[in-house]
């Protein structure tokens, strides 16, 4: 229990230099020079607590999102971009997008949680057909079946000239986060909250079909409802900043190493741990090349696979 | 009771358990044996409902298994089928508690509490409680799953080969254990045992199958004779009585 309160700190002061790092003068001073209706208060409403908010939601949902869908597909190398959820969120969003322009960012959204969950499915079936012995073969399988997916959906925006628009939504960056523009990620939110109250099924589920049964739950129904919250999370943070590639796998996983998989215990530890994750990632890329900004996914994906190969080698490769 | 009638399982063109008709007693050990192939665990797995089956019904204390919820099944009847692989990574501890989930829906109360760790320590797995699951032997690992099962309190018992990686000194207390929760505790046991000594000095009744079909079944010293072991196997067997129990000699 310290140990998590520690966390929280930790998490908290990221959260707060966060707010007060960027191009444009926030400080006590400036806050206190300016007044309520002063620019570094307007900045500081509209521009950085938005992204403050947006980066602590979208990175403890997308970490809980991991955390589920390696519980799930018993799987410890699984989450929503190496199983072709994200993918497949893109390509319903940019489907939307070209079909139903008009639609308001809610509904678009619902569409691209739609065909993550068609995705992810398609995912879970090629898994059932090919019984893979090894535990490397499952999340490269579902890297493929990514490639697959996002090869579509690059041709179809190639050919509609949304190429830009499909870079933006594969490559995370929260530098275009204003009010207004982050409120779906509340939605996230509620998806941890969600997994938090289910987390003892989901344990239950982790330990396999027979002892599911065994226990009296329904596995297909764990299964379906953990889909859903994986699909929703990618969904909604797909829209609202842009995929985060291997925020899901590390943050787990380094929490399964500290306490274990007892998801009672893990969810807030890998909430926090994924939000303090972003908010240091995020951090990172706006002062490397001050002024400038680096997007979040190009940091989380140097940090990430660097965490990810650590991972790998200390893993026996059949010790599931 | 446990009551199969006519159960049936087909893998593709294979009958793997041919019309299973058995009325298992209730309380006491009952052992199913047979050669590889026979049967025994596919028939354990529809029995409690794990696999579905193509024909038949089983009713266990009066409960269709495949109608019945499953919760209230699991508040009845456990099984711990045999090659358990466990990915997620749990004490000892946290996987026996789980037990209690049909009861308790995750929320531990102090008689929950008091399984548990009369569980545990009738394992011995009192200095592992700790450890996760991913340190322990095969053979501990074995005797957390089987506290897990013992701390789910249901009336019936089925597991499949309880005796999987156990060393001598523990496959002895597991069967011991195994005819105390018949006794004391008023359990009905059925396990799957390859080990006919083990079967033989343990168990109350002896259900014998091959290629799908029951071969025999009676009581443990009508099943054990050099005849009906030697069908069943088509192996000689011979049978000695050492000290009141009767042993199976067939090493050569």
């Amino acid at each position: 229990m310290p140990a998590l309160i520690l966390a929280s700190i930790i998490t908290l002061v990221l959260a707060v230099i966060s707010v007060f790092v960027g191009v444009s003068d926030v400080s006590i001073s400036s806050l206190l020079a300016g007044g309520v209706d002063g620019r570094a208060m307007e900045v500081l409403l509209v521009s950085r607590i938005p992204r403050t908010l947006a980066l602590v939601l979208a990175g403890a949902s997308m970490a809980i999102a991991g955390l589920v869908m390696q519980m799930v597909v018993r799987n410890r190398f699984v989450e929503p971009s190496t199983t072709g959820t994200s993918e497949s969120a893109a390509l319903g969003f940019l489907v939307v997008t070209l079909l139903a322009p008009g639609w308001p960012l809610m509904a678009k959204m619902g569409v691209a949680a739609l065909f993550a969950l068609g995705g992810t499915a398609l995912f879970l079936r090629i898994l059932k057909v090919v019984p893979l012995r090894d535990v490397l073969m499952v999340p490269l399988v579902g890297i493929m079946l990514g490639g697959i997916i996002g090869a579509l959906t690059a041709f179809i925006a190639y050919r509609a000239n949304l190429m830009a628009s499909l870079l933006a939504w594969n490559m995370g960056d929260f530098s275009g986060i204003i009010r207004g523009r982050y409120e779906l990620l509340w939605i996230g939110l509620c998806c941890c909250i969600l997994a938090y109250i289910a987390a003892d099924r989901f344990t239950v589920a982790g330990m396999g079909k027979d002892f599911t049964t065994n226990l009296g739950l329904n596995y297909q129904r764990v299964m379906v409802l953990g889909l859903v919250i994986v699909s929703l999370v990618s969904a909604v943070v797909l829209v609202s900043v842009g995929a985060i590639p291997f925020l899901g796998l590390i943050v787990p996983n380094l929490v399964s190493l500290m306490i274990g998989d007892n998801m009672r215990r893990t969810v807030p530890w890998v909430a926090i741990g994924g939000a303090g994750m972003v908010l240091a990632c995020d951090i990172a890329g706006r002062i490397i090349r001050f002024p400038y900004e680096i997007p979040i996914a190009v940091v989380m994906g140097v940090v990430g696979s660097a965490v990810f190969l650590y991972l790998l080698l200390r893993t026996p490769r059949h010790a599931t | 009771m446990i009551i199969t009638s006519n159960v049936t399982k087909n893998y593709g063109a294979a009958c793997v358990v041919d019309g299973v008709s058995l009325q298992l007693p209730q309380g006491g050990i009952t052992s199913i044996i047979g050669p590889n192939g026979a049967g025994k665990s596919t028939l354990l797995s529809m029995v409690s409902r794990l696999m579905a089956m193509d024909m038949g019904t089983v009713t266990v204390g009066g409960l269709d298994v495949t109608k019945a919820p499953s919760d209230e099944l699991a508040r009845r009847l456990s099984i711990l089928r045999q090659d358990n692989h466990m990915t997620a990574r749990l004490t000892v501890r946290d996987l026996v508690a789980f037990g209690r989930y049909p009861h308790s829906r995750g929320r531990l109360t102090l008689d929950d509490k008091v399984h548990i760790d009369r569980a545990i320590d009738y394992l011995d797995l009192g200095l592992l409680a700790d450890r996760f699951l991913d340190e322990l032997s095969g053979g501990q690992r074995q005797r957390a799953f089987v506290a897990m099962v013992l701390a789910q309190d249901t009336d019936y018992l089925l597991l499949d080969e309880p005796l999987n990686n156990l060393d001598m000194k523990h496959a002895m207390g597991m069967m011991k254990l195994m005819r105390q929760a018949a006794d004391d505790l008023g359990k009905t046991v059925v396990l799957v045992l390859h080990d006919i000594n083990f079967a033989s000095w343990y168990s109350d009744h002896i259900v014998a199958m091959k290629h799908g079909k029951v071969a025999a079944q009676g009581a443990a010293s009508a099943m054990i004779r050099p005849d009906v072991l030697s069908g069943i196997y088509e192996m000689d067997i011979k049978v000695h009585e050492i000290g009141g129990q009767l042993i199976s000699v067939y090493y050569g």
